[in-house]
């Protein structure tokens, strides 16, 4: 076990590398400068410019910027937002969370409705219920994502007005320091009265909007999946032995048809980071897709490398976790079936 | 969970004293912001969101009045200008406390130091502090301060005398503009001592109306009135400015009552906005012009009748209803109508497509002709839409079988390919940094023609050239203004350009708030506004 | 609709070989949601093919004086322009169907070209294994790393945005699924004895490939590319969306939603209408691809 696991993580360390090197010199063949962007209609005079690009070292070969940079990484150091001045690495664990927050109550949403309703579906399979569910299902999973939130925002919150159009909190009757960097964690701890409310509040449409597309698809895996399961000859034996389908589902079936739904949430991160992008665009919301889309916007290139390298390590962390979970539940996938 | 209880009780009593945020007397007015500023000193800044984020907690030595572009004494009580222009005397404001925040309580009153050490940062480049935080003072150089400036030197704790290497008018204005911020030199000679000069960006210390409580990047600025404010005393308790970049939502949270005041909000947004009797809605022209440059060293436009004709082609009337949505008006000079020197007897050209294909018959071309026509991709105060107006200039233009192209780069690379003269048609825009006319009509002049320069149309007049620079080194307003008459009468007739309008800048606010002056140069001031 | 989507039982309810066809299309038909996804999709296809017939108007011909008119069902619509006009007096139905050929465009081109470069990647890492196979799949692996519209708005930004590179962007992000499933699929295959005798007779490497072992992933394939011209069209729309897509005045449908989305409270038709069509196209196309895999491959049901 422990040596599949350290081979699995072993190969990741490559694609880190490769990652590294790819959007460096992708990011360095974007055309415009972040000198050049910051001035507005008023440009630069080109002493001034060839003195600031000198002072980010953006004068020197690609090559040698990149072997600074590798150094720079080693010890830890993701190098200094131009814009801000800030550290990339403090900047992003300041957006980090946020995005945490907001993906964990999106994944919360799917799951929560998506596996039951799957469940049910399968079990009443052909039915009104299944029907519907299927179709709104595709639906979702075909819902592009951006046109989603503005339709929401627009009836939800502005016409019904039941939930924040924006935001992660009523700013005018909550105010405490961050301590953790999740809303709902640091409002509990603020010890405001109400301020978990709004919070939460304030989380749940974007959370939907964000969510949409995993729910759907994990409805109908989770469909399909107990299906599959139902119809395997142990299920049906131990029907046929009379257990009953409370247990029989709720034990065998549920527990092997769970097996591909895991695998499925694991990779659905990737896609929910990406979500993340259109949706904290939509909502204002403090993350770091957000940020990642506005450092491109600036060339902020220490921020977009940094951003890009730290998103990509969680995605390749939460594969890889998913990758070992997997491989514990389901034995097979070690001895390489 | 119950430890949290019983203190819950406490922290509710503790909040309504600290913070007052819940308590009946607190007044907070959140201004819903549309951007997170780079850092909090203005002079290393270029935006007007960094600039109104540190707005609050900063100081000039001289001001424009809110409201007005009038310069007013700010931390400098009064000055005298020597009979020469070459020499400014000001004398300083006494008593004047700066800021407490967390880490920071300061020992003494504001001084000559303060003065020196806000200017010296930007100008010497030994410096402790020149290179911190990537160091690029793009205000101070593009005012040419370098070259402006002789020396400043302290005469004594309240009087700074400040010397110049030529006359020059527009100085005091200059010195009102947001990157002559008078920062704290004690807190910066303590944070360099503690080996973190870069947190004095971080984190703005200064004399002004509210002082600065904290920062969540992305989501919030917190202000809180300063007591001890030298000036006219800020009227509510707390300050928010809760980052909210899509004006969307804005305007939900604005409805919603979760903020009391909303800049730039979307024209078309706005019909529905005035019948909305919760909030009151007030615009101002705005101190800009966007235009349309021709680039007079590429042919065709080396002709001056093709230059008019595209003026006559043109339905201009057209865009500032279908982009402008009403919040601009049509333009016809390079200066806005409400800056001094305005020519309000030039006429503009009209709209004639039919004249404007005789008129470029006459100069000989033939059509179908190929353009290019560049639009900015991104949104400016002057112009909310390039693309929308370029896109109705090309339909337009096939009308007098012209074929424009559509091009655009990315924002920086777009403005220096413009600069170098490579587009034939160009749109762009300028905004009034201080409200002399001169800061517009540079634009136009032989010394920003130069390839790299400013002027797009890369026109180069000698009558209009000698008068932009006699006026600049007279004193008097009037002389100004009839050198400045003339020379947009000779800019219209020759049309290096066509100027398509000045946009008008709505904001928006609830019904309670009171007090707030549009200011024409597009900041926004919160010292003497209240909220019921 | 969508009845029997993933229905396993019915596997086996399949006649003997009739034809491979006519087997396919028993199969397909038995699925409504699949035919009415077909039918949706033929007529939005049509639409494309045949715009400059169905179009009133040109996609870019402003009407100035009608600028923002609501559908004409609507009050203050005029039954001249159907379903409305855009902020520059634009007719709504026009530039929408005129979309429909940029997004089906879209969509198609990146199926075809992510495909064929996948199919060959695929193939060559299979059959040449060692440092080869590493390298492609470290490369997959890169790619796959990277949040897809991450990636896609990273490529855009060094390319321009433009439609060629909206296209080129988004196949390079559905690549790796590609080459993974080709590549697995050809690695099941290799091993079996009719490759291996064929490979003993002396049957040239590239027409192995192409005789033996393609036919036989084919089938997963095709479900693939199916549902991928509908996640390309959604990928486009949004770096659309994000104005990285296609420029103007192409009527490309995201980049119609991003110009207008000022509009959303003053007149939300013109923001309403791009989505739809994206959503029901993207509909149609995925019940399209659900009926294909369902027919196509009983074992895939399940995916």
């Amino acid at each position: 076990m422990f040596k599949f696991l350290l081979k699995r993580a072993a190969l990741t360390i490559p694609t880190f590398f490769a990652l590294m090197f790819v959007t460096f010199v992708a990011i360095r063949l974007v055309p415009g400068d972040p000198v050049e962007v910051r001035t507005g209609e008023r440009g630069i005079s080109p002493e001034r410019l060839a003195q600031f690009r000198h002072e980010l070292g953006l004068d020197q070969p690609v090559w040698k910027q990149f072997l600074d940079y590798v150094w720079q990484l080693l010890h830890g150091d993701f190098g200094t937002s131009i814009v801000t001045n800030e550290r990339v690495l403090t900047e992003f664990f300041q957006l980090f969370p946020a995005t945490l927050e907001l993906s964990f109550f999106a994944m919360l949403f799917a799951i929560g409705i998506g596996i039951p309703a799957g469940v049910i579906a399968a079990l009443k399979r052909g039915s009104i219920f299944d029907q519907t569910l299927m179709g709104i299902s595709l639906t979702g999973f075909s819902m592009p994502i951006f046109w989603w939130g503005l339709l929401l925002i627009m009836l939800v919150a502005e016409r019904w007005g039941l939930t924040p159009v924006s935001g992660r909190i009523d700013l005018i009757r909550f105010y405490f320091e961050p301590v953790t960097g999740f809303m709902l964690i640091d409002s509990l701890l603020s010890d405001q009265p109400g301020a978990f409310w709004s919070a939460l509040h304030h989380l749940v449409l974007p959370a939907i909007v964000l969510g949409t597309v995993p729910l759907a698809t994990l409805a109908r895996m989770t469909r399909s999946s107990m299906l599959e399961v139902l119809s395997e000859d142990y299920v049906r034996t131990a029907r046929a032995k009379g257990l009953s389908t409370f247990r029989v589902i709720g034990v065998h079936a549920l527990r092997n048809a769970l097996i591909p739904v895991v695998t499925i949430i694991g990779l659905q991160v990737g896609s929910l980071m990406a979500g993340a992008v259109l949706t904290e665009t939509i909502f204002s919301w403090p993350g770091v897709g957000k940020w990642l889309i506005e450092s491109i916007g600036r060339r902020d290139y220490p921020a977009l490398q940094g951003g890009i390298l730290l998103i990509s390590s969680v995605v390749i962390i939460v594969n890889l976790t998913v990758d070992i979970l997997y491989g514990t539940i389901n034995p097979r996938i070690r001895h390489g079936r | 969970m119950k430890t949290a209880q019983r203190s819950g009780l406490a922290a509710l009593a503790l909040s309504a004293v600290l913070m007052a945020s819940t308590g009946l007397s607190a007044k907070t007015l959140v201004y819903c912001s549309e951007g997170s500023p780079e850092n909090f000193t203005p002079a290393l800044n270029t935006t007007g969101t960094s600039f109104d984020a540190a707005r609050p907690v900063y100081n000039q030595l001289v001001e424009f009045e809110r409201g007005t572009t009038k310069v007013i004494p700010g931390l400098a009580e009064s000055w005298t200008v020597s009979p020469d222009g070459l020499t400014i005397t000001f004398k300083l404001r006494k008593g004047v406390k700066w800021h407490t925040v967390t880490g920071f309580k300061p020992t003494r009153d504001f001084n000559a130091d303060d003065v020196l050490f806000s200017f010296n940062r930007q100008w010497k480049t030994d410096h402790p502090y020149y290179k911190v935080s990537g160091g690029k003072y793009d205000y101070f150089n593009d005012m040419d301060m370098p070259k402006l400036l002789k020396s400043i030197e302290k005469k004594d704790d309240y009087t700074v005398v400040m010397t110049l290497a030529e006359p020059n008018a527009p100085m005091l204005a200059n010195l009102a503009m947001d990157f002559a911020t008078i920062q704290s030199a004690e807190f910066a000679e303590q944070l360099l001592k503690a080996g973190k000069p870069e947190q004095f960006d971080q984190i703005p210390v200064g004399t002004g109306p509210f002082s600065f409580v904290a920062y969540q990047k992305d989501a919030v600025i917190r202000y809180k009135a300063n007591k001890e404010f030298w000036g006219e005393k800020p009227k509510i308790d707390d300050l928010v400015y809760a980052i909210t970049p899509d004006p969307t939502a804005r305007y939900s949270k604005l409805k919603s009552g979760e903020c009391h005041f909303v800049p730039y909000p979307r024209p078309a947004d706005l019909a529905e906005m005035q019948k909305d009797p919760q909030l009151q809605v007030i615009n101002q022209p705005g101190l800009n012009i966007a235009y349309w440059a021709f680039n007079t060293q590429k042919k065709p436009f080396d002709d001056k009748r093709v230059r008019q004709a595209l003026n006559m082609g043109i339905d201009k009337a057209a865009i500032v209803k279908d982009v402008y949505l009403g919040a601009g008006q049509a333009a016809k000079n390079l200066i806005p109508p409400t800056l001094w020197g305005y020519n309000d007897k030039v006429q503009d050209y009209p709209y004639d497509p039919e004249k404007a294909k005789a008129m470029l018959k006459e100069a000989g071309v033939t059509t179908p002709l190929d353009i290019d026509l560049w639009y900015m991709p991104v949104q400016r105060p002057y112009n909310p839409n390039a693309k929308r107006i370029a896109e109705m200039m090309q339909a337009d233009l096939a009308k007098l079988g012209i074929n424009a192209k559509l091009v655009t780069y990315e924002w920086g690379e777009y403005r220096k390919r413009a600069q170098q003269g490579e587009a034939m048609t160009v749109q762009l825009g300028w905004t009034g940094d201080n409200g002399d006319p001169d800061n517009f009509f540079f634009l136009r002049g032989c010394a920003a023609a130069r390839p790299g320069g400013q002027n797009l149309s890369k026109w180069c007049n000698k009558e209009y050239d000698d008068r932009l620079n006699k006026a600049k080194t007279l004193a008097d307003p009037a002389a100004r203004a009839k050198l400045y008459e003339e020379m947009q009468v000779i800019e219209h007739d020759e049309a290096p350009d066509m100027k398509i309008a000045h946009s008008i800048v709505y904001e928006v606010m609830r019904k309670g708030v009171t007090g707030y002056k549009q200011s024409p140069l597009g900041g926004h001031k919160f010292n003497g506004v209240d909220v019921q | 609709m969508a009845a029997d989507i993933s229905v396993v039982d019915t596997a086996p309810a399949i006649p003997a070989p009739a034809g491979p066809l006519r087997a396919f299309w028993a199969s397909f038909s038995e699925n409504r949601g699949a035919v009415i996804g077909m039918l949706v999709l033929l007529l939005i296809v049509l639409l494309a093919v045949f715009a400059p017939l169905v179009a009133p108007y040109s996609p870019t011909e402003q009407f100035r004086e009608f600028s923002k008119l609501p559908p004409a069902w609507s009050e203050g619509g005029d039954w001249r322009y159907v379903l409305g006009t855009d902020a520059l007096g634009r007719d709504m139905l026009s530039r929408l169907v005129y979309g429909a050929r940029v997004s089906l465009f879209i969509g198609l081109a990146v199926m075809v070209v992510s495909v064929a470069v996948g199919v060959a990647l695929g193939l060559v890492a299979a059959f040449a294994g060692g440092i080869t196979d590493v390298a492609i799949m470290r490369v997959m692996d890169l790619i796959i790393s990277v949040p897809g519209l991450v990636l896609a708005i990273l490529i855009v930004s060094v390319l321009g945005p433009s439609l060629a590179n909206t296209i080129v962007a988004v196949t390079i992000v559905f690549l790796p699924r590609y080459v993974r499933l080709v590549r697995a699929s050809a690695m099941g295959e290799i091993g079996k004895d009719y490759v291996t005798a064929a490979r003993v007779a002396g049957v040239g490497r590239l027409r192995l490939m192409a005789s033996t072992v393609l036919p036989n992933c084919l089938a997963p394939l095709i479900v693939q590319a199916a549902l991928g011209v509908s996640e390309a069209i959604l990928e486009a729309a949004a770096l659309g969306f994000l104005g990285l897509g296609a420029q103007p005045p192409t009527p490309e449908w995201g980049s119609m939603l991003a110009d207008s989305r000022e509009f959303i409270r003053s007149n939300p038709w013109i923001v309403t209408l791009p989505g739809l069509a994206i959503l029901v196209t993207v509909i149609s196309i995925n019940l399209m691809g659900d009926g294909l895999r369902d027919a196509l491959d009983p074992k895939l049901k399940r995916s």
